[in-house]
């Protein structure tokens, strides 16, 4: 109806009025347009790169391949064949998943706790755990190293390979629930306090209030929280680096890349290749669920 | 089907405001009990400590003989109709009636028979599949009161269940509500406003006003008998007339004008000789000129403007330096800047102690 009302309203304008909309428009249009080529400038280098010869890189910028046509996908063949590429490719999935999951799941929980349950020096408590946010990674890796080694989250239990990678899912989870908890929660809150009291009325514990009404309404918060959290953690390399350290069989795809230049020397051609499959992941991730990103980010500041 | 019972229940809030003081109502099993007040008196809150959403400060609450202070909402077997609906809009029609039954692991079959009998009582068998913002004000209405009669709780809770629908729906509405609870015979509490409303859903009615209940009793009671200024002023529409004339043996001087009672109200007068009181009196026991009866009184009054209803009017005139309303069968034609006598029955006069606001001719 909308849309229908909006389309009758602007064919039903002058042309006067239609010119003054198109100048009073056009800079902000310019604006926006000159932002995102400045921001796709670097992506679009590196995807043209990667499929350039390795002695046209070293000779010429990558925008002369705009004009001069010789391309190749032989870069992907070399990066795909190279050692160990598709075993990183499994353990960055391995790291990956498992870390968004847990923070997305203890972190609605607590959310929910926070915005629907009372409890003593709730408010105090929800503060702190946003104070979290200010520290940085940097300063905890050494005491969270030590208290992995002593605890053996490192290393595979009852043969499960997968159980090695418990520390840094628990680092992930750790340093992914504060903005979890401050996301949810300022979403949660947001929901009308009735519809919470009226599944109360009608039965529902807290556990059937957040697993049958609070997280339908909240697909849009929890996936934008879900795609940041997976990007983050599929970009992540230092904290795999701390805490794989040395063991190249776990490495995810950022750990491995770097190698590919130690192996072969300068070799731009193979690493912008790489880093364009690195890519590709979250590129699936995001625009498969952007709807609901972009819904999320809006998620509380407007009443919908 | 249950009794109800507050036993001095108050509620206070960390800030110090005492939302509900020392309540006592005993609600009969079956019965249709109306919580009218203005906003901020309380009811809304009353009603929350019934439902478990507010815990009480002090006193009992009792549904049947089991004392429910400290039991969940979820245990309490009652269900609650929202001012918003609070429909869950994630979910079809027939989820939203379902979602109770399902918590409680009723069997499947047991459900849909259940759904689809509340569904034909309020005329929801069509709308099943469809989600809530696919309905009507009306139709969301109906869904709600269909969540709550689906579960055949003990008590059905209504807050101003009405108010968001618009004037005509709502009188419609308002019977249907009426003739489901008679049908149902589920002792239901309904919190609301308007005392139209009240006086022709309720059983009883118990108004309150400021956290403290004023008067419990059936309409008529408190519409011919209220305790005190607050109750005369509240229920009744328009609104009861009030003006403060000075006692003596068996009158009240209201300005120039002495006005001879008999009665409750001469009793009331004499006992109260020399002091200033408040006289209350309807805007429809106001008659015109009068009819010659002996116990009349009469105040004489300049009509200020006439409204017409139809079949009635409304007259505001001055009288003595008060405003007062009259309500008169239409067919009598008169005009602004008239000057006429209202007569009133002597016995249909109220007359209020000022300090206290009691009313000093309640009978009964």
């Amino acid at each position: 109806m909308a849309t229908v009302d909006q389309a009758v309203r602007i064919s039903a304008q002058t042309r006067s009025e239609r010119l003054i909309r198109f100048i009073t428009r056009t800079p902000i249009h310019f604006g926006l347009i000159a932002i995102a080529v400045i921001w796709l400038v670097p992506t679009v280098g590196l995807a043209i790169t990667s499929f350039r010869k390795p002695n046209n890189i070293a000779a010429t910028g990558w925008w002369h391949a705009l004009t001069q046509w010789d391309w190749t996908l032989h870069n992907y063949g070399s990066v795909i064949h190279a050692t160990g590429m598709g075993h990183a490719w499994v353990n960055s999935l391995i790291i990956t998943l498992p870390a968004t999951i847990l923070p997305l799941t203890l972190g609605a929980l607590a959310a929910f706790g926070f915005a629907w349950v009372p409890f003593p020096f709730r408010d105090t408590l929800f503060l702190a755990i946003i104070a979290l946010m200010i520290v940085p990674i940097q300063t905890s890796l050494v005491p969270l190293l030590k208290l992995f080694r002593d605890w053996h989250l490192n290393s595979p239990h009852f043969g499960i390979g997968a159980f090695s990678f418990v520390g840094i899912w628990l680092a992930h989870t750790a340093f992914g629930l504060p903005l979890a908890v401050f996301l949810l929660r300022n979403f949660f809150i947001t929901l009308p306090k009735d519809l919470i009291e009226a599944a109360r009325m009608d039965g529902a514990s807290n556990l059937a209030i957040f697993r049958r009404i609070v997280v339908p309404l909240s697909v849009p918060a929890l996936a934008s929280f879900a795609i940041f959290q997976f990007l983050w953690v599929w970009n992540d390399l230092l904290m795999a680096l701390v805490f794989l350290a040395g063991q190249p069989d776990k490495a995810p795809m950022t750990v491995r890349i770097p190698y590919l230049l130690s192996t072969y020397g300068q070799e731009y051609n193979l690493l912008s290749a790489a880093a364009f499959l690195l890519m590709i992941v979250p590129l699936i991730v995001f625009f498969s669920l952007q709807r609901y990103f972009v819904q999320g980010l809006l998620a509380g500041s407007v009443k919908t | 089907m249950a009794t109800v019972t507050f036993d001095h229940v108050t509620k206070a809030y960390a800030d110090g405001t005492i939302a509900v003081n020392e309540l006592d109502l005993l609600i009969k099993d079956g019965e249709f009990l109306v919580l009218v007040g203005p906003s901020g008196c309380g009811k809304t809150t009353a009603l929350r400590c019934l439902a478990g959403l507010e815990e009480i400060t002090a006193g009992q609450i009792k549904i049947d003989a089991r004392i429910v202070n400290r039991v969940p909402p979820k245990d309490r077997n009652i269900a609650m109709v929202f001012q918003s609906y609070a429909l869950y809009p994630h979910m079809t029609v027939f989820d939203n009636l379902a979602f109770g039954l399902k918590l409680m692991k009723t069997p499947k079959q047991e459900i849909k028979r259940r759904v689809e009998e509340a569904a034909k009582i309020l005329n929801l068998e069509t709308l099943l599949e469809r989600k809530p913002r696919a309905l009507s004000g009306g139709q969301r209405q109906r869904v709600a009161l269909g969540r709550a009669i689906v579960r055949e709780p003990a008590a059905f809770l209504m807050d101003e269940p009405l108010s968001n629908l618009d004037a005509k729906l709502r009188v419609q509405t308002r019977a249907e509500i009426l003739r489901l609870q008679r049908r149902l015979e589920t002792t239901t509490v309904y919190v609301t406003h308007d005392q139209v409303e009240a006086m022709t859903m309720g059983d009883r009615i118990a108004v309150m006003n400021l956290g403290v209940l004023q008067q419990i009793g059936t309409p008529p009671e408190l519409y011919d008998n209220p305790v005190n200024v607050f109750v005369a002023a509240f229920i009744g529409s328009p609104a009861m007339n009030f003006a403060t004339a000075k006692a003596d043996d068996g009158k009240l001087v209201l300005g120039g004008t002495t006005l001879h009672l008999s009665g409750e109200a001469a009793k009331a007068a004499a006992q109260n000789r020399g002091r200033d009181l408040l006289i209350g009196f309807r805007p429809e026991d106001l008659v015109l000129n009068g009819n010659g009866r002996a116990d009349d009184v009469h105040i004489p009054a300049q009509i200020d403007v006439v409204e017409y209803l139809g079949h009635e009017e409304l007259i505001h005139a001055q009288s003595e330096g008060h405003e007062i309303v009259a309500l008169v069968p239409s067919e009598q034609k008169v005009q602004a800047g008239q000057e006429v006598k209202f007569a009133i029955q002597s016995n249909k006069l109220h007359v209020f102690d000022p300090e206290t606001e009691l009313n000093l001719t309640a009978r009964g």
